[in-house]
C-alpha cells in the first residue's frame, strides 16, 4: 500500500531506494546514503518539501549497518511529511551534509556528530556542540556507558 | 585581620558580631547562577506574589564581585563546572552558597555522563533547598535558614583571604 | 594530552584585541541576558557585531540517553524538564507519540483535558517570555504584572496536576488524575487576572516608544531564511508564514475549536512580540471553548495493559493485580516500529521520534526541540546589529535550556 509519494521516489530513484513502508501513517523511504543528497534536493525542488524538520540518528548495535541517519521532511505547501532513512556502516560513518540545501541542517548535523560520531562531508564547521573539547567517545552510542563521566575540573573530597 | 582580632573573645567582639551579622543577614546581595527549570521558581520567588524583598534579599547583582550569596539554581553539568568554580572564586569574602533545588544539591534524577552529582563536588555549600523545583515557600524557608546561620557567625571565625 | 585540553577554561575567555580595531568579546555563559547557559563569542567593531559564534551545551543533561534506560512511563517526568516553561505540552506530545506507536486513542474527556492543559502551558510560556524580555529591556513593572498572571495559572495547573512547574500529568493512555471539581470556576477566575495583567502590560509596552525602538527592526530574518533554518512557531509566524501544527495537522480535538493564528509580516522582534501577545488571547479562547464542551466520562484508556488499573480493582481482582504488577515492573510494551509525532509547543514544532524494539524501554527517543533551530540562526540574526540588540533578539527567540540541550 505505497502512496503516490513513495511511488514517485521509487520510480525516480530505482537503485537508491532499499525499502519503503508506512507504519502508523508515517511514510518512510530507506535509501542508500550515497543517494541522500540527490533525493533530498529532488524532494526540495520538485516535491515541495521546504522544511527539514529534524535530522538525527539511531544506533542499532549489534546490527551491521550499525547506524541509521533519520531525516524528517515537511512540506508546508502540501501539508505532508516524509521520513528518509539511510543505513550507515560503522567502519565508513560518513554521510554527505545537507547544509547547502537547508541552513538549519548545520546544527542538527553537529549534534549527530557529537552524539554518534557520524561525520558529514561538506559541512562548513563540524565541531562538538553539546559536549566539550577533549570529551572522548560519543555518548549516545549504545556502547558508551550511561554513567561514564569525564570531569573537566577535579571534584572536591 | 582587622581591629576585631585585637579584642579576642570578649564582650566587645560579641557586641560587634551582633551588629555586623544583623546588617549582613538583612541585606544579601545575591548572584543568581540560573541554569535550568528551578529558574522559573526563582523568578516567582523574586516577583510580586512571594516577594523575597520582605527578607531583604531582593537585589540581584550580576557581577560576582558585588555579591554575598551565590544562588546555584538548577543543574550543573561537567561543561559548566569550571564556570561555576570561576564565579565562586571571583566572589569576595564573606560569601555564602545556596544550592537551589535537587539537581544542584545531588544531581537529582539526572545520574548520567553529563551531570555533576551536586555542586558540593565543585564548591562548598551553606544551605541546601530540596525540591524539584522547590516551591517559593521552600526558598523563603531556605533563606531564613541562611539568615539564622549568618547570625551565629563570629567575626573572628571567618578566614579572610 | 586530552586531560589538559579538557580541564582548561574555554578559549577566548577574556577580552582580546584583534587587528584593525575589532574586539573579541565574550558574552556568557553566566550572563543575565544569556539565561545562564549560552555563550556567544562576539567579534565587534565598535558597537556593531561583525561576527559571532554561539556555543551551547552548558545544560546538556543526557535526556535521550537516560530515557533509553527507563520505562516508557518513567520518561514522563523527564519530559517535564525539556521546556520547563510549558511542561504540559511536552507531557502531551510524549504521550501522544507513545500512543501513536501503540495505535491506541484515549477517551474524549482525556483529549479535552490535554488540550486545556496544553493551552494553559502555552500562555505561561508566552507570559514568561514577554515578561523576562521586558525585564531585560528594563520594563520591570511588566515583569511583575506578567509573573503575577503566571502565578494564577500555576495555581490552576497545581490544582489539577499537583505540581506548579513539573506536573508529569500524562501517562501513556491517560492522565494521572481527573480535573478537580471547581476547575471551571477557578479557570474563569484565573483568566480574569491574566486578562487584567495582560491589558495593563499591553498599555505599557505595545505603543511605548522605548520598547518599540528596541524591538522594531532588530533581529530581523527573512521568510526564506526562516524556512531554510527550520524555524517553526511564533518566530516563523512573525515572518508571515501561517504555519501552526494545531491547524495544519490537528491532533487531539483541536479541529473542534474556533481560533485564529496571529501572523506578523516583518520578521523582527516586534512582530514576534505581537504574535505572542495575540496567541495568549487565542489560547484563552481555546480553553474557554474546551471547558464549555468538556464531556463527562473516564479519562483513562480502558485497557489494563496500557494504564494502571484503579486501586479498588487491584485489591479485589487478580487480573488487575497482575496487570498492575506487570505494568509497574516491565512497563507498557509498544510493538516494534518507529513514529514521529509533532505537537505545537510554545516555541514551535515539538517532535518526538521514538524507536521501539518491542520491550518496555524505548530503544531511541529523540526530541525535535523547536528552539534548537532558532538558536542555530541567532548568529545570523544578530549580525550587523548593536551589542545591546542581542538582548532583545535572544529574549524573543525564547531559548529554553532544557529543550535546547536536553
Amino acid at each position: 500500500m505505497n502512496s503516490y509519494l513513495l511511488e514517485t521516489i521509487r520510480t525516480k530513484f530505482p537503485d537508491a531506494v532499499l525499502e519503503t513502508h508506512a507504519f502508523r501513517g508515517d511514510e518512510t523511504a530507506v535509501i542508500r546514503k550515497e543517494a541522500l543528497a540527490g533525493v533530498a534536493s529532488f524532494l526540495k525542488a520538485e516535491l515541495g518539501f521546504d522544511f527539514l524538520m529534524d535530522l538525527t540518528a539511531a544506533d542499532y548495535l549489534p546490527r551491521d549497518p550499525r547506524f541509521e541517519l533519520v531525516c524528517h521532511f515537511y512540506s508546508s505547501k502540501h501539508n505532508y511529511r516524509l521520513r528518509l532513512k539511510c543505513p550507515v556502516y560503522s567502519d565508513d560513518a560518513t554521510v554527505v551534509s545537507l547544509t547547502p540545501l537547508w541552513a538549519g541542517a548545520n546544527w542538527f548535523e553537529r549534534e549527530v556528530y557529537d552524539m554518534f560520531g557520524i561525520k558529514f562531508e561538506g559541512h562548513p564547521d563540524l565541531r562538538r556542540i553539546l559536549m566539550y573539547d577533549g570529551f572522548e567517545g560519543h555518548p549516545l552510542r549504545k556502547d558508551y556507558p550511561l554513567k561514564k563521566r569525564q570531569p573537566r575540573i577535579p571534584h572536591r573530597e | 585581620m582587622g581591629l576585631e582580632t585585637a579584642f579576642g573573645h570578649s564582650y566587645l567582639t560579641t557586641r560587634l558580631d551582633e551588629a555586623v551579622n544583623w546588617a549582613r543577614k538583612y541585606s544579601f546581595f545575591n548572584y543568581p547562577f540560573v541554569t535550568a527549570c528551578c529558574g522559573m521558581e526563582f523568578m516567582s520567588t523574586f516577583a510580586s506574589t512571594y516577594d523575597i524583598s520582605r527578607f531583604g534579599a531582593e537585589y540581584p547583582r550580576f557581577s560576582p564581585r558585588q555579591a554575598d550569596v551565590l544562588f546555584v539554581v538548577g543543574t550543573v553539568n561537567e561543561k559548566l563546572a569550571p564556570v561555576l568554580k570561576r564565579v565562586y572564586d571571583q566572589m569576595c569574602e564573606p560569601k555564602w552558597v545556596v544550592s537551589f533545588g535537587v539537581c544542584a544539591t545531588s544531581g537529582g534524577f539526572y545520574d548520567n555522563y553529563a551531570t555533576v552529582q551536586g555542586i558540593d563536588k565543585i564548591i562548598p555549600v551553606d544551605i541546601y533547598i530540596p525540591g524539584c523545583p522547590p516551591r517559593p515557600e521552600a526558598v523563603l524557608d531556605g533563606l531564613i535558614k541562611l539568615q539564622q546561620k549568618v547570625s551565629k557567625e563570629s567575626v573572628l571565625d571567618r578566614k579572610y583571604r | 594530552m586530552t586531560e589538559s585540553k579538557r580541564t582548561e577554561l574555554p578559549k577566548n575567555w577574556d577580552l582580546e584585541k584583534l587587528e584593525d580595531g575589532r574586539l573579541l568579546l565574550n558574552m556568557g555563559p553566566s550572563h543575565p541576558a544569556m539565561h545562564g547557559i549560552v555563550r556567544v563569542l562576539l567579534t565587534v567593531q565598535g558597537e556593531r557585531v561583525v561576527n559571532s559564534d554561539v556555543e551551547i551545551g552548558y545544560l546538556h543533561r543526557g535526556f535521550e540517553k537516560t530515557c533509553e534506560n527507563v520505562t516508557y512511563n518513567q520518561c514522563v517526568p523527564y519530559t517535564d524538564r525539556l521546556n520547563y516553561v510549558s511542561p504540559f505540552i511536552n507531557n502531551v506530545g510524549y504521550a501522544l507519540a507513545v500512543e501513536k506507536l501503540m495505535g491506541i486513542e484515549t477517551p474524549s474527556r482525556c483529549q479535552y483535558i490535554r488540550v486545556i492543559m496544553s493551552e494553559i502551558s502555552r500562555i505561561t510560556d508566552h507570559l514568561t517570555c514577554i515578561g523576562a524580555n521586558a525585564m531585560e529591556l528594563s520594563a520591570f513593572t511588566v515583569y511583575f504584572y506578567l509573573i503575577n498572571a503566571r502565578e494564577a495559572l500555576y495555581r490552576l495547573g497545581d490544582s489539577a496536576a499537583g505540581g506548579r512547574i513539573t506536573p508529569a500529568y500524562t501517562r501513556v493512555g491517560g492522565l494521572t488524575r481527573d480535573l478537580p471539581d471547581d476547575f471551571k470556576t477557578n479557570a474563569a477566575e484565573a483568566f480574569k487576572t491574566v486578562r487584567k495583567n495582560l491589558s495593563d502590560s499591553d498599555k505599557m509596552l505595545t505603543r511605548n516608544r522605548i520598547f518599540y525602538d528596541r524591538l522594531h527592526n532588530t533581529g530581523h530574518i527573512s521568510k526564506e531564511d526562516a524556512i531554510s533554518y527550520s524555524f517553526t512557531g511564533p518566530a516563523l509566524r512573525s515572518t508571515g508564514v501561517p504555519l501552526d501544527v494545531r491547524k495544519a495537522t490537528p491532533y487531539l480535538v483541536y479541529d473542534r475549536f474556533d481560533f485564529d493564528i496571529p501572523v506578523g509580516s516583518n520578521g523582527d522582534n516586534y512582530d514576534r512580540y505581537l504574535v505572542r501577545m495575540g496567541e495568549i488571547h487565542q489560547s484563552m479562547r481555546i480553553v474557554e471553548q474546551a471547558l464549555a464542551q468538556l464531556p463527562d466520562g473516564p479519562v483513562n484508556h480502558p485497557d489494563f495493559n496500557v494504564i494502571l488499573p484503579p486501586k479498588e480493582e487491584v485489591y479485589g481482582n487478580i487480573e488487575a493485580l497482575m496487570a498492575h504488577f506487570k505494568l509497574t515492573f516491565e512497563g507498557v510494551k509498544p510493538p516494534k516500529g518507529e513514529v514521529y509525532q509533532a505537537v505545537e509547543g510554545g516555541n514551535g514544532e515539538l517532535g518526538f521520534y521514538i524507536v521501539s524494539d518491542g520491550t518496555g524501554k524505548p530503544w531511541r527517543l529523540r526530541v525535535r526541540p523547536p528552539c534548537f533551530a532558532l538558536t542555530g540562526a541567532l548568529s545570523q540574526m544578530i549580525k550587523g546589529g548593536y551589542i545591546a540588540d542581542i538582548v532583545s533578539t535572544f529574549g524573543q527567540i525564547n531559548m529554553i535550556g532544557g529543550e535546547l540541550e536536553r
